[in-house]
């Protein structure tokens, strides 16, 4: 076993010792001789080599050797990455499971650790048993079987173990076992308890998982900032981690709000990012989850302690200007600044933004829509809170009878005690009563009221009073109105009537009112009695669902217990807030479990062992391969591969090159070239044809054609030719549009196209034979000018050859070309006509000159022409009407100037 | 027994290799005459050579009577005179001429058959008898005489090295000898000496390959002439470079003194080279030579 390889037969690795000797018999070999065909070896009979060593192999081809046969014998070996260790014991096999959210990550990897200690068993008979140390229950051991089929129901939980020891000692047979824990590495206080249980019982031996457990700690809110902290098991090195905000968007659906990376130094434990979120964003988190971490440590919940109520501050007057303390909104402020957002406005500007609570201090009448639109608001689960003051009480609002926006009705003027002009003393608070959402604060004896509006007494006026002065007087008043309720102070919101703004009590009646939320766990006292009804619970792989089916839980116990089956892991809802209980609290650190020495550790295997023998001869085949091809090169051999070699890549060449090529064999020298009809016997005919008219040109005149060409019309240029022959078949394509454009442009520039219909033995010019037809409707989109029967003074009749038939196969006298102009008139004394002045830009005919012409690669003929003598006669005319033609075509109207002869001999004065 | 179908067959198939090789040869003739003479072939005697006055003794029909109308004298037009030259072709077809370097390059045999017979049909049309030395095919002139040779130069030997013929030279004729000269040197010193004791002047032609005169090998290597009948084994073939080099510079040192002593004249024809350049310079030098 060499690190995580292993070898089936060991031994066979000594034969790599032989390497070194092998390499000195590689080099003392020489490569093997080429043989040369080479006539100057009589020169060289007679001379000597004046080294008597040969070309020694090159270091690197030996090398090349060398790692081949080394890969051979490695190969045959039997290396294997990650044999699987051996089993344990012989008796009955106890697989003891964390099974904690730190094991959630590596499940899979764990299940079929499992699946494979099970197999084990199988094969040696050993009855098995599975110990859920997170959920225990009484160990009975089974079949290996058996105990397989209720595999498929073991999940990990979304706590920590917490087995009791006497507990786990009940559970255990009092007969001996050996254990098998996979164990989720982190520090647990019982786990040295639990080892020493399990030692006593047999042998032990810990399976464990290799990387660090990583969690993210519930989100606190500090600075105007949401602070994530990850933490981790072990303090390795530097490692970033993405966290995702997930929450609801503004429709409901469920989706990541925000990112962001947390990013673990080397050697710490716990990483901080800060995230910035909008306290509107903010108010829609669900939870915080590190992305691609399956575990419920990875997931925090987040409940109200980060939400942050948004708080709508109405003031009535604010035409005190300089007066600061005065100011009717100053304490609310202060108290609410540090846990609210607080926002401050018209009141018909803030009612979208949908706050949480309005406080109206001292504000008496309301507009009328004003009005509707905070009752509207306040029924849909709106928190109003009055305040009173000397508008308040100077108003006739809510007197005679109860207004929709005030909890009672108030008597004129209210009430000033214990004032200059007064009997009496300021009254103190009253102690709470039960009903009263205070209940449980201790009123302060320095929180006095020096005036108050008074309410009304009416017949709900005993129910609407949360709050009473020492007299029986109320101080606040509550009624519900639909979803959301109003609350009145009866007092103002600043110092004026009474010291109640500047006590701290006024902060926690504020909290009480859930106007603002305190950042942080409620103390554990303030839940005393009440019962906390579970929303969403997690399971151990992080995963959120509804718990709509589990009993609530006692306040008292829902922030000290440990989290178990009892006190799952999850939201809780409370009369006015909701609670989280998550994996990792704020308190919780991570650590590495530290196992006394001696205890028998292994990794839990993730990865199944794999044989390397495989690869190992694939690669020394691989490398004697290479050694072929470098052999082969080395000796000069390879030219041929590598000719084969770039003939196929030639073949994968991009088009350009194709077409760079086509251009060079076209361009290099001239070529004729003839129109590809996709009729085999039809092309072949016409590139031996133009073969043969090369080979005959070639002889007989300055022209030196090399080998025709065929053309594609659709994708080869044509620029190239500067004569194109055309045989007509009736099932020839039409060519495209585009292919049109191309020979138009051919035309006009100067090239020329032969028509050859083939038929002319059937069919007079312009007769509907099928070849003609197609003809016509090959030629219709092409910009030929008018044309006439070949004129006896056209140029073609006397270019090279002087000529007045122009027969191939047939030997018609049907050719057409370009018509000459309307003036061209014979002038006296000339022979011709001074015809027109470019090449004909057609010259359309069936006679099947192709035919004619064709000559195979010895220039032998290939087709019988006509009748003996008279047969080789009529090849030679036609030999001859090619040569007239490329002539025509490449010398244009030269000879046309013949009809300046006499003048020229005039002049020359002979 | 071949069966006269066989037989015809092969018959063409060795008749069609003819008229290329012919073709080519006339094409490649036909450059040197453009470029030597325009395209005017005078036969034999029809040069012009000057006017003189008639002599006693003169046929009445060989007087220039244009000439005579200008003046008041009968001149006589008189020709160059000519006489027919024989020239002496040997064409080395030995197996070691079968040899081409590269599949790009033609074979030695090739390009000297292609230089021997577009010479022979320029040497015919210019009025000489042309023959291969030997008994074989003795020098005649005519059309029928080029084919003849065509086909004589498409026989191969069998042989490794060529040894030059000169049996039945005509005394004072003139020769062409092509070939690689890589064979024995004492032949070519044996066959030259004999046509200088007769006379003969003529031009000698080594072909060689391009590899021939780079040796561009390296490694272990066998060598082995193109008939199998001599090798040579090195272990390291880019060692004998240099003085293989120096061999075949001695060699054709040995064959241009060979050739200035008996009056001959020496070049030597690389098969990447344009058989043009060697024709010009062979009808030149066989000017030179008569």
């Amino acid at each position: 076993m060499i690190g995580a390889i292993g070898f089936l037969s060991p031994w066979l690795l000594l034969a790599l010792v032989a390497l070194p000797i092998l390499w000195i018999i590689l080099r003392a070999v020489p490569p093997a001789p080429i043989r040369r065909i080479f006539p100057g070896v009589t020169l060289l009979l007679g001379l000597k080599d004046e080294e008597q060593v040969s070309d020694r192999t090159p270091w690197w081809l030996l090398l090349l050797r060398m790692l081949a046969i080394a890969a051979l014998i490695v190969g045959l070996a039997g290396p294997i990455l990650n044999p699987r260790s051996d089993d344990i014991g012989r008796g009955p096999l106890l697989i003891a499971m964390d099974a904690s959210w730190a094991s959630a990550a590596d499940w899979n990897a764990r299940i079929s650790m499992v699946e494979r200690i099970l197999d084990d068993a199988q094969r040696t008979d050993r009855t098995t048993a599975i110990l859920n140390l997170s959920a225990p229950e009484q160990v009975t051991f089974q079949s290996a079987n058996e105990v397989r089929s209720t595999l498929a129901g073991l999940t990990p939980n979304a706590w920590e173990p917490s087995v009791n020891m006497n507990t786990l000692m009940a559970l255990l047979p009092e007969q001996g076992f050996d254990t098998l824990w996979l164990s989720d590495e982190l520090a647990r206080q019982t786990r040295d308890e639990i080892a020493d249980l399990f030692n006593a019982k047999g042998a032990l031996r810990i399976l464990a998982s290799q990387g660090e457990s990583i969690a993210l700690a519930p989100a606190r809110f500090e600075g105007g900032a949401t602070i994530l902290e990850a933490r981790r098991s072990v303090a390795g090195p530097a490692r970033t981690v993405q966290a995702d905000v997930h929450g609801k968007d503004p429709s409901g659906a469920a989706r990541i709000l925000a990112k962001a990376d947390i990013v673990f130094e080397s050697g710490a434990k716990t990483a901080i990012q800060e995230i910035s979120l909008p306290a509107e964003l903010r108010a829609r988190v669900t939870h915080f989850a590190l992305t691609g971490v399956r575990s419920a440590g990875a997931v925090s919940l987040s409940d109200d302690s980060l939400r942050r109520r948004e708080v709508a501050l109405i003031a009535g007057r604010e035409d005190r200007e300089g007066l600061e303390l005065l100011s009717p909104l100053h304490y609310l402020r202060q108290a609410l600044e540090p846990n609210a957002e607080l926002l401050e406005g018209s009141l018909l500007d803030i009612l979208p933004a949908a706050p949480d609570v309005v406080i109206l201090a001292d504000v008496a009448k309301l507009a009328p829509v004003e009005e509707a639109e905070l009752t509207e608001w306040v029924q849909e689960g709106g928190l109003l809170v009055r305040f009173a003051g000397t508008r308040l009480a100077a108003s006739e609002i809510s007197r005679s009878e109860e207004d929709t926006l005030m909890p009672v009705r108030l008597r004129a003027g209210g009430r000033t005690v214990g004032g200059a002009m007064s009997w009496g003393t300021p009254k103190e608070l009253a102690a709470f009563t039960e009903e009263s959402p205070f209940f449980g604060l201790e009123p302060r004896a320095d929180v006095t009221v020096r005036s108050q509006v008074m309410a009304q007494p009416d017949p709900t006026l005993a129910d609407r009073v949360i709050a009473s002065l020492s007299d029986g007087t109320p101080l606040v008043t509550r009624k519900p109105l639909g979803d959301g309720q109003v609350v009145l102070f009866h007092v103002t919101a600043n110092a004026e009537w009474s010291s109640l703004p500047l006590s701290g009590l006024f902060v926690s009646m504020l909290d009480r009112l859930a106007i603002s939320s305190l950042a942080g766990m409620p103390q554990a006292g303030d839940l005393d009695g009440s019962v906390w009804q579970p929303i969403s619970v997690m399971d151990g792989f992080g995963r959120i669902s509804n718990a709509d089916s589990l009993a609530g839980i006692a306040g008292e116990r829902l922030l000290s217990d440990v989290l178990g089956p009892d006190l799952q892991p999850g939201l809780y809802e409370g009369n006015t807030r909701r609670i989280a209980r998550n994996v990792i609290s704020a308190e919780t650190e991570l650590s590495a479990a530290n196992w006394p020495s001696g205890t028998d550790i292994r990794p839990l295997q993730t990865q199944p062992e794999t044989p390397l023998a495989g690869i190992l001869l694939g690669l020394a085949l691989a490398l004697l391969m290479i050694d072929i091809v470098a052999s082969l090169a080395m000796s000069g051999r390879l030219r041929g591969a590598v000719a084969g070699v770039g003939a196929l890549m030639l073949l994968g060449l991009p088009a350009d090159a194709q077409q760079d090529d086509f251009a060079l064999a076209a361009s290099s020298e001239m070529v004729l070239g003839y129109v590809i009809t996709r009729d085999e016997a039809i092309d072949n005919t016409a590139e031996a044809g133009l073969r043969g008219l090369s080979e005959t040109l070639f002889f007989r005149t300055s022209i030196e054609p090399a080998d025709p060409i065929g053309v594609d019309l659709e994708t080869d240029e044509l620029a190239f030719f500067p004569m194109l022959y055309w045989p007509i078949t009736p099932s020839q394509p039409t060519p495209s549009a585009n292919a049109y454009a191309k020979l138009n442009e051919y035309l006009r520039s100067g090239g020329m196209i032969l028509f050859d219909t083939r038929d002319a033995d059937i069919a007079r010019f312009g007769a509907s034979s099928p070849n003609g037809t197609k003809l016509r409707a090959l030629a219709e989109p092409l910009d030929i000018p008018p044309l006439e029967p070949l004129p006896q003074d056209h140029v073609l009749t006397r270019t090279f050859y002087l000529l007045q038939d122009f027969p191939g196969r047939h030997t018609a006298r049907d050719i057409w070309v370009e018509a000459a102009p309307k003036n061209a008139e014979r002038i006296e004394g000339m022979p011709f006509r001074n015809l027109n002045d470019g090449v004909s830009p057609v010259v359309i005919g069936g006679n099947d000159w192709a035919a004619a012409w064709a000559m195979d690669t010895r220039g032998n003929s290939i087709f019988p022409i006509g009748r003996g003598f008279a047969g080789e006669r009529q090849r030679e005319l036609a030999y001859r009407f090619g040569v007239n033609l490329v002539m025509h075509v490449l010398t244009g109207n030269y000879k046309s100037d013949q009809v300046h002869v006499p003048a020229l001999l005039d002049r020359l004065g002979q | 027994m071949t069966s006269p179908r066989a037989l015809r067959l092969d018959a063409e198939r060795e008749a069609s290799r003819l008229p290329p090789l012919l073709a080519r040869a006339e094409h490649l003739a036909g450059t040197v005459l453009l470029g030597e003479h325009g395209r005017r072939r005078a036969g034999m005697g029809d040069d012009f050579w000057q006017y003189r006055p008639v002599q006693t003794g003169d046929a009445r029909r060989m007087i220039d009577w244009r000439r005579s109308a200008r003046s008041d004298m009968e001149f006589v037009r008189e020709r160059e005179w000519q006489v027919a030259q024989s020239v002496m072709l040997w064409l080395d077809t030995s197996a070691s001429m079968r040899f081409a370097s590269d599949k790009n390059l033609p074979e030695k045999a090739d390009r000297a058959r292609l230089i021997a017979l577009a010479s022979a049909i320029l040497l015919i049309k210019g009025g000489e008898r042309v023959g291969v030395t030997g008994t074989a095919l003795p020098p005649r002139r005519g059309r029928a005489q080029i084919l003849r040779l065509a086909e004589h130069f498409s026989n191969a030997d069998q042989t490794d090295y060529g040894v030059p013929e000169a049996r039945a030279m005509l005394p004072h004729a003139r020769a062409l000898f092509i070939s690689d000269f890589m064979g024995d040197i004492d032949a070519v010193e044996a066959a030259l000496t004999k046509a200088a004791d007769r006379g003969v002047r003529g031009v000698l032609m080594q072909v060689l390959d391009p590899a021939e005169e780079s040796f561009p090998f390296h490694g272990r290597t066998i060598f082995e002439s193109a008939g199998k009948t001599l090798r040579y084994e090195t272990l390291k073939a880019n060692d004998l470079k240099e003085r293989y080099l120096e061999k075949l510079a001695t060699r054709k040192e040995t064959l241009s003194h060979l050739c200035s002593v008996t009056g001959w004249q020496f070049t030597t024809h690389h098969t990447d080279a344009s058989a043009q350049s060697a024709l010009l310079w062979l009808h030149s030098a066989m000017e030179r030579s008569a």
